[in-house]
C-alpha cells in the first residue's frame, strides 16, 4: 500500500474500483438525480466535497477516535460536512439546491462516502487519503455524468438544457423517470462488463479481473 | 509492516507510521477504552461539529433568506404583470389588514401581496396558496384582480411532480398562460377551453393540473370575498405610515381597472 503513487491511488478510485460502475455503490443518487447532466455536476461536486473533506479529516483523527466509536465519529464526521454543503448549495446556487432537494442532505447515507472513511481513510496518512477520496469522486462523477448524458438526451433531447437533437425528435419521457435510471446502468454495466470481458481474453497473462465490492484485495491486506 | 496483522482490521494497512498506537494493543484482544473515553471523545467531534455548522449557517442564513424574497418577488412581479411595487398585507379572521398587530401570532394570518401601478392604482393581489399533489405538496402563487374577478397570472414557486409529466405544471407555457385573465372559479377541462372559467389541463398530468386549479379555487373562496370587500378601500384609505400620495389616486377610478396593465385584462 504504501509502495503505491499518488497517481494509483487516485486512478484506481476512477477506474479500476469506480464506485459506481465496478463497486456498485451510491446507487440511490445515481439513479435519482441523473435525469439532466446539471443535476449531475451539482450532485458530482456535492459528494466530491463531503467526501474530500471527510476522508481528511478522518484521516487526520485516525489516531484519537477510539475502535468501538470510530462508526459514530465518521458518521458524525460526514453528518457535518453534508449540512454544511446544504447549506453552501442552498445560499450560493440556490437553483440547483432546489433541483436536487432532499437527495443533497442524504448524501450523509452514502454508503461510498462511509466506504472510503472506514476502508481507507482511517488507515492511512492525510494526502493519500486525500487523493484516494478524490480519485472516488471523480470516478462517482464519471458515472453521474455516463447517466445524466444518456438521460437527458434521450429523454429531452438535448444536454445540460441546449437542445442537441432537432426538434423532430419526441423525447423518450421514461427516460427522465425512475425506470430510465434503471435501464441506462444496467445497459452501463453491461456495455463496460463485455468490454473488460473482451480485454481479458485477448490478453491472459492480465491479472484476474477485480470486483473488490467495497474492500481492498485479499493479497494487499496480507501484505 | 509491524506484525499485528492478524485481526485484519487494524495494524495491517498502517502506512509505516507507528505501528497502530492506540487502535490495538498488540495483535491480540483490543484494549478496552474507558467508558469515559468513548463519550468523550464523541462528545468533543459533537461540539467541534455543532459550532462548525453554527458558523456556517450564520454566514448562509442570511443569503439564503436573501435568494428566498428574491423569488417571491420575481414571483409577485410575474403573476401581477410587473407592478411597480408591492405591499404585504395580511388576512385574519375575514379581514384585510395593512399590518399585523406587535406580537400577533402570524401563523393565524394569510399574507398577500397588494401590487400597485405606476400611477398607484390597485393592479390586483398576489395570493399563495399549497396543497398536496401528485408527489408532494404543490405551493403556487397567483395573481388576482378581484374587482374583475380574474386571475392575472399563476407561477409554482415548489413541487415535486413527476419530471415530464406532472412537473410540466412549472414548465407548460401553455399551461401556465392558460390562467393569464382566467374568472374564477375556474374549471379545468380538455382541450379545447371554450369560456372564461375554462382553463386546459395538461396531458398525462391531470392529477397535477387539478391541484393547481383547486388551489387557486379553494384560496378565492377563502379570501376572494374578503378581497373584493376591501378592494378599493385598502387602495385608498390604507392609513399605514408607508401611505403615499399617488395611492390615493386609485380611489378614483376603480373602474377601468381592467384595461389596466394587467396581463389579459385588457379583453371581456
Amino acid at each position: 500500500m504504501s509502495e503505491k503513487s499518488g497517481g494509483d491511488i487516485f486512478l484506481r478510485g476512477v477506474w479500476e474500483e469506480n464506485p459506481v460502475l465496478i463497486q456498485i455503490l451510491g446507487l440511490c443518487p445515481t439513479l435519482a438525480v441523473t435525469n439532466t447532466v446539471e443535476n449531475a455536476v451539482a450532485m458530482a461536486l456535492a459528494t466530491a466535497f463531503v467526501l474530500v473533506g471527510s476522508s481528511g479529516l478522518v484521516s487526520l483523527v485516525r489516531r484519537i477516535i477510539p475502535d468501538q466509536v470510530r462508526i459514530s465519529a465518521y458518521i458524525l464526521i460526514i453528518a457535518t460536512f453534508v449540512t454544511v454543503v446544504d447549506l453552501l448549495m442552498a445560499a450560493v446556487a440556490p437553483s440547483a439546491s432546489k433541483a436536487l432537494g432532499p437527495f443533497v442532505p442524504l448524501i450523509v447515507v452514502n454508503c461510498m462516502i462511509l466506504g472510503r472513511a472506514e476502508a481507507f481513510a482511517s488507515k492511512n496518512p492525510f494526502f493519500p487519503s486525500i487523493l484516494d477520496a478524490a480519485g472516488t469522486s471523480s470516478g462517482f462523477a464519471v458515472a453521474l455524468l455516463m447517466m445524466g448524458g444518456v438521460r437527458e438526451l434521450l429523454g429531452s433531447g438535448s444536454l445540460l438544457g441546449l437542445h442537441v437533437l432537432p426538434g423532430s425528435w419526441e423525447p423518450w419521457v421514461i427516460m427522465i423517470l425512475p425506470p430510465g435510471g434503471f435501464l441506462t446502468l444496467g445497459v452501463i454495466l453491461m456495455g463496460l462488463s463485455w468490454w473488460w470481458r473482451r480485454g481479458q481474453k485477448a490478453d491472459e497473462t492480465a491479472r484476474p479481473r477485480r470486483w473488490p465490492h467495497g474492500v481492498r484485495e485479499p493479497e494487499e491486506r496480507a501484505a | 509492516m509491524s506484525g499485528g496483522g492478524p485481526a485484519g482490521t487494524g495494524g495491517g494497512a498502517e502506512a509505516g507510521t507507528g505501528g497502530g498506537a492506540g487502535r490495538e494493543g498488540g495483535g491480540g484482544m483490543p484494549v478496552q477504552p474507558s467508558s469515559s473515553r468513548l463519550v468523550g471523545t464523541l462528545g468533543l467531534l459533537s461540539v467541534v461539529a455543532g459550532v462548525a455548522i453554527v458558523l456556517v449557517h450564520a454566514w448562509a442564513q442570511p443569503r439564503i433568506e436573501a435568494h428566498q424574497r428574491e423569488e417571491l418577488r420575481l414571483a409577485i412581479e410575474e403573476v401581477l404583470g410587473e407592478p411597480q411595487r408591492y405591499e404585504t398585507r395580511w388576512i385574519r379572521d375575514g379581514r384585510l389588514l395593512d399590518s399585523l398587530p406587535a406580537g400577533a401570532d402570524s401563523s393565524a394570518a394569510s399574507p398577500v401581496y397588494a401590487g400597485f401601478a405606476a400611477n398607484g392604482r390597485l393592479v390586483g393581489y398576489a395570493i399563495p396558496g399549497q396543497k398536496a399533489g401528485y408527489q408532494d405538496v404543490v405551493r403556487l402563487i397567483f395573481g388576482y384582480d378581484p374587482d374583475a374577478g380574474k386571475v392575472l397570472g399563476m407561477k409554482v414557486l415548489e413541487s415535486k411532480e413527476t419530471p415530464g409529466l406532472g412537473a410540466k405544471i412549472t414548465s407548460d407555457s401553455a399551461f401556465i398562460h392558460g390562467f393569464d385573465g382566467v374568472e374564477a372559479p375556474i374549471e379545468g377541462v380538455k382541450h379545447p377551453a371554450r369560456d372564461a372559467h375554462q382553463v386546459d389541463m395538461i396531458t398525462g398530468a391531470t392529477i397535477s393540473s387539478t391541484t393547481v386549479i383547486s388551489i387557486i379555487n379553494d384560496r378565492l373562496e377563502a379570501v376572494g370575498p374578503v378581497l373584493s370587500k376591501a378592494g378599493t378601500r385598502t387602495a385608498t384609505a390604507a392609513g399605514s405610515p408607508g401611505a403615499d400620495a399617488p395611492r390615493t389616486a386609485a380611489a378614483a377610478g376603480p373602474g377601468p381597472r381592467a384595461a389596466g396593465p394587467g396581463q389579459g385584462g385588457g379583453e371581456r
